[in-house]
């Protein structure tokens, strides 16, 4: 059951990413490749029937999260309690930019919001990166499983250490690069003209340094966490997974020369999915590691809610995501092609 | 200020804040879809270009409700840890039903809704705001489930680590107080929408722009208006009062400031708690009528806060009291306003009567105020306890998030809202002023079509 449950999340978490993901990466790129008025409201036309819908991911893996491993969810969200408060606003400010740029044509009123939406991509990307990487570093916990961290203590992963070291802020800028790579993707399968130009170019240009910046994660990631590769050298099959990400990255590379805007696309979810589960099969059946000896690692058994109210939450949680995935099928299909460059137009 | 105070008040602001929207949206969703069932009804355009215009209001409120709705989901964790890790296999699982069942939901819908009206048939476009509605008023079941819970805990079992889970998945949802609390509450919720939408028309009618909108407005307004204002007394809140006195009598006491037990107890209409003297300063009162509305009979005896001991009085009484007086006075003027009105609308004479114009268009803040005033009753009614009877409310919240990072967090709020009001207030405003038929038929909630079907 405690797999079971450690599984469902992780995927809720994936599909957030992959999803989300899309869109926070449009944000990132937006300012640079979408110029023209025109070129912008193409761009928030193509994010703008679904975005909220991807953010309801992060909200349904939440409550998930706080339903079937209740002590993880009250250790980590009171232990990152300030990075999380600074991810609760920037969601505000980019609800707000997506949704308020087009209630005034005044051109002051839509360049503030535009570059809120690509300032709070942007940290919202930096910090989601930054908070996997401290879930992969550990967390100094203490005897009665809870711990607090400070944004940042001395910058290095050690018994003392911050939300940003130099550890999770390479996290950070990691992300950050693959989402914008992931957003201009989206961009050039769903737009066209000079704004799909532009993504394609862009998502060009930065998929060698998401290799790069993927290569040393892997070296940095032994560095910052010795044990991290345990899981690995039990079961050597693991290794398939980041061969995935390399194979998912070669995707990439070579779709997006070529001009298959979807398999590029494609590509860059497997990415950060494979990503995704690397990270969290190092950690199995860890949720979250202890750093130093005063407390124990949040495992699995140790966070899981009582049986009982888990086999509930199966027969509910098994209905509630084939309807989601009904709703997701129906939105997407019914805005489905290019957005046109022409305000009233979406695909057809 | 100590960590449990601002952590308290931390959680207060942020959803008494957040409660502004969704008890707009959620009524004004059923308003919605009355009007868009008139215009399949009788055909008249006037009813679809009433529903654009309400759909542009609502389009903001929901995306208010959206965003200020993430934060009360992540502060359960961040500020109340221990309250958390000890319900999450209870309290979690309505949470996250909302997520799942609710948002999905309403965020594939509202989409279609807002910018589909063009696309989609006229049938598809009902069924469009119908399910927004639907989600809206499911998400709404499952938070009240949850606040159910911490106030009559119901089908759960204690784990030998200090945590609970859910024994009865059914017995869990059927919680009588989540019932008459939701149908309490979303009666609440149908009368802020309609004191909205009959101040919006009183506005255009005393302005003579927009009179034939205006009157729908109107009309709509104090016939939904009068319905859920007495819907609001009788019966949901009197049996929700009744049932509450049954089990928390601490806070029924409270709430009617009866210090001491008594046969034929007194209804007291005003007054001002004296907590040490445990008496109430100048009281208005009306004798025995207090055992009548809980148990039927004058004769009968009401438990006062002298049988209660001390530690398990609601820890802020006078406030309490206010409350509750507000929200129960506030809601006798809506019968009597919305009374007034719908009975000159009946004569023919409403929308000419200025005298009764005037006061439905200034009295639209008052539901805002009688539903948070309500809350109020029913969460400071709850203390000392955070999950009524097993948990206290100094026992649930995060021991390691200290008071400065609580305090500057809640800074950062209340700057953060303070700027959202502003741009409601722009808005909204900028709605109003422009007219229902300003709004074309494309994209309704926004003007440019940054966000076009």
């Amino acid at each position: 059951m405690g797999t079971l449950w450690f599984w469902i999340v992780a995927v809720m978490l994936v599909a957030y990413v992959v999803l989300d993901g899309f869109d926070i990466g449009v944000g990132i790129v937006y300012l640079f490749v979408a110029r023209t008025e025109e070129e912008r409201q193409q761009a928030m036309r193509s994010i703008g029937p679904f975005w909220d819908g991807n953010e309801v991911w992060l909200l349904a893996a939440g409550g998930t999260l706080f339903f079937a491993f209740p002590l993880l969810y009250a250790s980590a969200f009171s232990g990152f309690y300030l990075p999380l408060m600074i991810v609760l606003w920037l969601l505000i400010l980019r609800a707000l930019s997506i949704e308020l740029r087009g209630h005034s044509a005044e051109p002051l009123w839509r360049t503030f919001f535009d570059a809120l939406f690509t300032f709070s991509s942007s940290l919202l990307a930096i910090f989601y990166g930054a908070a996997l990487a401290n879930v992969v570093r550990g967390v100094p916990i203490g005897p009665d499983d809870y711990f607090f961290l400070p944004l940042w203590t001395n910058w290095k992963p050690g018994p003392h250490p911050g939300i940003l070291d130099w550890y999770t802020v390479t996290g950070g800028v990691l992300a950050l690069v693959a989402l914008s790579v992931h957003g201009s993707l989206y961009l050039a399968l769903k737009t066209e003209g000079n704004l799909e130009q532009r993504a394609r170019n862009f998502a060009r240009n930065a998929t060698p340094v998401l290799l790069v910046l993927t290569l040393a994660g892997l070296p940095l990631t032994v560095l910052a966490r010795p044990h991290s590769l345990d899981s690995y050298i039990a079961h050597p099959i693991l290794f398939v997974i980041p061969c995935a990400v390399l194979a998912s990255l070669a995707v990439v590379f070579l779709a997006a020369r070529g001009r298959s805007a979807l398999t590029a696309f494609l590509g860059s979810s497997a990415y950060l999915a494979t990503m995704m589960v690397g990270a969290v099969v190092g950690l199995f059946p860890v949720l979250l590691p202890t750093v130093g000896t005063a407390g124990r690692d949040i495992t699995i058994p140790l966070a899981l809610a009582g049986s009982h109210t888990l086999y509930i939450g199966l027969v509910w949680w098994i209905l509630g995501i084939l309807l989601a995935t009904m709703y997701f099928v129906i939105i997407h299909w019914l805005f489905r092609g290019k957005v046109t460059r022409h305000a009233d137009g979406y695909g057809h | 200020m100590d960590a449990l105070s601002l952590h308290r008040i931390h959680f207060a602001f942020t959803v008494t804040y957040h409660y502004l929207f969704p008890q707009l949206t959620m009524g004004l969703a059923l308003l919605i879809v009355v009007l868009k069932s008139l215009a399949l009804k009788t055909n008249d355009p006037k009813y679809d270009v009433a529903a654009r215009f309400w759909a542009r209001i609502f389009a903001v409120n929901f995306l208010l409700g959206v965003v200020t709705g993430i934060p009360m989901e992540f502060q359960f964790g961040t500020n109340w840890s221990e309250f958390s890790r000890r319900t999450g296999g209870v309290i979690g699982m309505p949470l996250a039903m909302e997520g799942i069942f609710s948002f999905f939901l309403e965020s594939a819908f509202l989409g279609l809704f807002l910018f589909g009206e063009k696309r989609l048939s006229r049938w598809a476009h009902w069924w469009s705001a119908f399910l927004v509605f639907f989600g809206s008023w499911i998400s709404g079941f499952f938070i009240i489930v949850t606040d159910a819970w911490m106030q009559h805990p119901v089908a759960y079992r204690a784990l030998p680590n200090g945590v609970y889970e859910v024994t009865s998945f059914w017995a869990f949802m059927l919680n009588p107080w989540a019932w008459l609390q939701y149908a309490h509450n979303m009666c609440g919720s149908v009368v802020t929408a309609s004191f909205v939408m009959a101040s919006v028309g009183a506005l255009y009618v005393l302005q003579h722009r927009d009179e034939k909108f205006g009157r729908t407005f109107l009309k709509l307004g104090v016939i939904a208006g009068v319905l859920f204002s007495v819907l609001q007394i009788f019966p949901t809140g009197d049996l929700h009062g009744r049932y509450m006195a049954r089990h928390q009598p601490a806070a029924v006491a409270g709430m009617e400031g009866l210090f001491n037990s008594e046969k034929g107890a007194p209804l007291v209409l005003m007054g001002q708690p004296d907590i040490e003297a445990q008496k109430i300063d100048n009281p208005i009162v009306v004798n025995k009528v207090l055992s009548f509305l809980i148990y039927g009979t004058t004769a009968a005896e009401v438990e006062g806060l002298n049988q209660i001991p001390r530690d398990q009085w609601p820890s802020a009484l006078p406030l309490l009291f206010y409350s509750y007086h507000i929200m129960a006075g506030l809601g006798t003027y809506f019968v009597l306003l919305m009374g007034i009105a719908a009975f000159l609308l009946w004569r023919g004479r409403l929308f000419t009567a200025r005298w009764i114009l005037w006061p439905i268009l200034l009295s639209f803040p008052l539901p805002y105020i009688a539903n948070t005033a309500g809350w109020m009753t029913a969460e400071i009614g709850r203390q000392p306890w955070l999950v009524y009877g097993l948990i206290r409310t100094s026992q649930g919240y995060s021991t390691h998030v200290g008071a400065g990072s609580s305090l500057f967090t809640l800074l950062g709020f209340l700057g953060m809202y303070a700027v959202l009001s502003v741009l409601w207030i722009v808005l909204v405003y900028n709605f109003i002023q422009d007219g229902p038929q300003a709004v074309s038929q494309d994209a309704p909630g926004n003007s440019n079509g940054s966000k076009t079907a």
